[in-house]
């Protein structure tokens, strides 16, 4: 049986996501800046869809704005951000394990100046709040941290951040990278005090080409991308509105986070109980990490061989890092791993389709791929 | 005014008896390699080789970006062909030459009539032309000693020729003249560039890859697909064969020493790519290696992959620093589709102390666990063949 475990990757867009899709292509193909009927069609598609998307976070519509990407949205939050609170100080605090989205962006922030400190995780890949209050103070413009680690799904306190802000009078901006959390978490920025927050619609089941930044109403960033003023001025270009209608369905058909968020701790217990069984498995992921991620590594296999062995099993998951040629894993480094664990590391990813069947379909490739990947006698 | 191409041919000049034989698989080259570009004829005269196109639609810019990957030729030249008429010759002059003469200074003209009948002589039509172009380009002046250019007006039998810009050829020799040898190919930097060097000096190449899945992905073998293509646009077409080789690797993990892995490895490769090198007509392996490179690229460690081998084994990086391999592999655009991370054969169960000073008999006794006719026979007749062809 197939089993696609590689949800974190992407996931496979849900039917009314792709009817979504279709209707955006055929019947209200408008551009939403038009005028005539057309473009006014387009433009009510895309303000429901707004509302569909704050829906979940508990946001006003008028607090979504649509992007092409997790990755643009990262991007608009971060530079925006530190353009707006640069003349208030200098200092910017993130994580060692943020995504490359994240990472990259710090690092051209470095290079033009800024201070950057990375709080480095533990083992498990835990970062607490007390971590986060040593190092904010009153210069610091900018936080920016994900909500759950896209490798090991490790949850950060992302909900006590805005309170050490406050606490520390620093002027910065709170800004989370929930593309691995939303819709699996419940998360609502308004009640943690989140300025700014990056969703993605392929995550969700949606399509690759849209994402969304949360902006708390008030905030006012200047704009990233320049262009026609679409998006309130903030992401400029036309609303890619296939995706972005395909999103608001897919969030629509969710169903509730809580529940879901069960059933898969659930499932995420079954894996764990049956990987024990597995000789040569360690699991990376913590004990409290989201249940839709479990990082291990099968001892003495590199990543790319389990991946492939797996593959030909019909078992989809993803290598925890590129080939030994390749870079190691940036967060499974920053987590202190071995070289050896991290070499070895692989990654599944539910989503609120897996079902147990594809997880015990999941632990017998794996039990093959730890009996016939090893060296015999 | 027709626009042709003037081709120098390098070392054949220097061939004997055999220079015939070497300049018509030059143009035989040639024509394959243009022939979708729109209608043209070829001629030989002396030591050059001329295209003229007989099509309007004759894609000039591609066939330049064509010729300067085939081998055999030093240089060529766009040159405009007219009329061998003074009046003609200048007009031409004035127009052909304006967009070469745009950004530089000082320039001369060179003369040559092998038309004796012709009414001017040479100095004369350089004297000629040279006025005019200056008439024409009042930014130009003529320094007969350092120009930056050379303007090259040549009255032959059927027309005369206006050039200025020599540009530089592959060199080497034409492809088909120097025989036929096997490229052993695992993804890596190196083995594209020892086969474009072999290929350069006249061999036609196949290639063979050893595939283990599910060690190795099928991202791998494209990756050995892509790295081919790019070599067969100097090289042409390449016969490539992928060898099933899980089992061999298999079968020395579990049942020679670690540390001598890599050398078994590389013997059974040696060997299955001589038999599948034999049986297609091949009359040498070429390998990527370069002495002290890693493990079993040590002297030592060469004799005994070398020791299974009936036939030469041509490593032509052998005295190269990597810095100059990835020079080399820059310029023929293989280096970027050769780091793209996949794991290849010879990076799975790489032992973490390898032998750098094996001994032969230790190699021969590890491989008497191993059923090695059996496995490489096994190896050769799973072997896939595939013809990777020269496109642009």
């Amino acid at each position: 049986m197939e089993c696609y475990l590689d949800n974190s990757a992407t996931t496979k867009p849900c039917e009314a996501a792709v009817q979504a899709a279709v209707q955006a292509m055929t019947d209200v193909f408008g551009n939403p800046s038009s005028l005539h009927r057309h473009g006014f069609a387009a433009m009510q598609l895309l303000e429901s869809a707004r509302a569909a998307v704050a829906k979940p976070l508990s946001a006003e519509p008028g607090e979504i704005y649509f992007t092409p990407s997790g990755t643009a949205a990262n991007n608009t939050a971060i530079f925006g951000a530190v353009r707006k609170n640069r003349r208030r100080g200098n200092k910017i605090v993130t994580t060692a394990f943020e995504h490359p989205s994240v990472e990259k962006c710090m690092e051209r922030l470095e290079s033009e100046g800024f201070t950057v400190v990375r709080l480095i995780p533990d083992k498990k890949g835990i970062i607490t709040a007390e971590q986060f209050a040593e190092v904010i103070d009153e210069k610091t413009i900018l936080v920016s941290l994900m909500a759950v680690n896209n490798e090991v799904g490790s949850v950060l306190p992302f909900t006590e951040i805005a309170s050490v802000i406050r606490r520390k009078k620093a002027p910065a901006l709170l800004h989370v990278d929930a593309v691995q959390g939303f819709l699996k978490l419940p998360i609502i920025p308004k009640k943690y005090d989140i300025d700014l927050l990056s969703v993605s619609a392929h995550k969700v089941h949606g399509l690759k080409g849209a994402g969304a930044l949360y902006m708390r109403k008030g905030v006012q960033l200047p704009p990233y991308i320049l262009g026609g003023g679409q998006e309130n001025g903030l992401c400029s270009g036309t609303q890619a509105m296939p995706a972005i209608a395909a999103f608001a369905a897919a969030v629509k058909a969710c169903g509730d986070v809580r529940e879901n968020l069960e059933t898969t701790e659930l499932l995420n217990g079954r894996l764990r109980e049956k990987l024990a069984g597995v000789q040569g498995i360690t699991v990376h992921s913590p004990e409290s990490a989201l249940p839709y991620i479990l990082n291990i590594s099968l001892e003495g296999i590199p990543s790319q061989v389990s991946v492939n062995f797996l593959s030909g099993e019909g078992v989809y998951v993803s290598a925890g890092s590129a080939c030994s040629k390749g870079h190691r894993s940036p967060v499974l480094t920053a987590m202190g791993l071995s070289a050896e664990e991290i070499d070895s590391a692989i990654r599944l990813s539910l989503s609120r389709e897996t079902t147990e069947n594809e997880i015990d379909s999941c632990v017998r490739a794996l039990q093959n791929a730890a009996e016939q990947l090893r060296k015999k006698g | 005014m027709q626009e042709i191409i003037l081709i120098k041919n390098g070392e054949l000049a220097l061939k004997g008896l055999n220079r015939s034989t070497f300049e018509s698989v030059l143009v035989k080259n040639i024509k394959r390699r243009m022939r979708d570009l729109g209608g043209f004829v070829i001629s030989r005269s002396q030591s050059t080789i001329i295209i003229e196109p007989t099509e309007e639609s004759f894609d000039m810019d591609e066939a330049v970006e064509r010729l300067s990957k085939v081998f055999g030729i030093a240089a060529f030249q766009r040159a405009a062909a007219v009329e061998k008429d003074m009046t003609v010759i200048l007009a031409a002059a004035q127009e052909y030459l304006e967009e070469q003469l745009a950004d530089i200074s000082t320039f001369k003209v060179e003369a040559k009539r092998s038309d004796k009948a012709f009414p001017l002589k040479s100095p004369e039509i350089s004297r000629e032309v040279g006025g005019a172009l200056l008439a024409k380009f009042p930014h130009l002046t003529v320094d007969v000693h350092n120009p930056d250019r050379i303007v090259t007006v040549e009255v032959r039998e059927k027309a005369a020729y206006i050039r200025c810009n020599q540009i530089k050829g592959a060199g080497g020799m034409p492809v088909g003249t120097g025989g036929k040898a096997a490229l052993l190919i695992s993804g890596g930097i190196d083995s594209p560039v020892a086969g474009w060097m072999l290929s350069k000096r006249g061999i036609i190449l196949d290639a063979v890859h050893f595939a283990s899945p599910p060690f190795t992905s099928p991202q791998a073998e494209m990756k050995v697909h892509d790295l081919l293509a790019q070599v067969a646009k100097y090289s042409g077409d390449i016969g490539l064969y992928t060898v099933p080789f899980t089992e061999i690797q298999e079968q020395i993990r579990d049942n020679c020493p670690e540390e001598l892995f890599t050398l078994v490895m590389r013997r059974f490769m040696m060997r299955i790519s001589e038999r599948i090198a034999r049986r297609e007509d091949c009359a040498a392996l070429i390998t990527g290696e370069s002495v002290g490179q890693v493990a079993s690229q040590t002297m030592l460690a060469l004799g005994c992959t070398d020791a299974v081998v009936g036939m030469p084994v041509f490593r032509p990086l052998i005295g190269m620093d990597k810095d100059e391999i990835i020079v080399r592999s820059r310029q023929i655009d293989t280096f970027d589709i050769s780091i793209r991370p996949y794991e290849d054969c010879c990076t799975v169960f790489t032992p973490k102390h390898p032998r750098t000073r094996p001994k032969l008999e230790f190699l021969e006794q590890a491989e008497q666990a191993l059923d090695v006719e059996n496995l490489i026979q096994r190896a050769v007749d799973g072997a896939r063949f595939e013809i990777i062809r020269c496109t642009f």
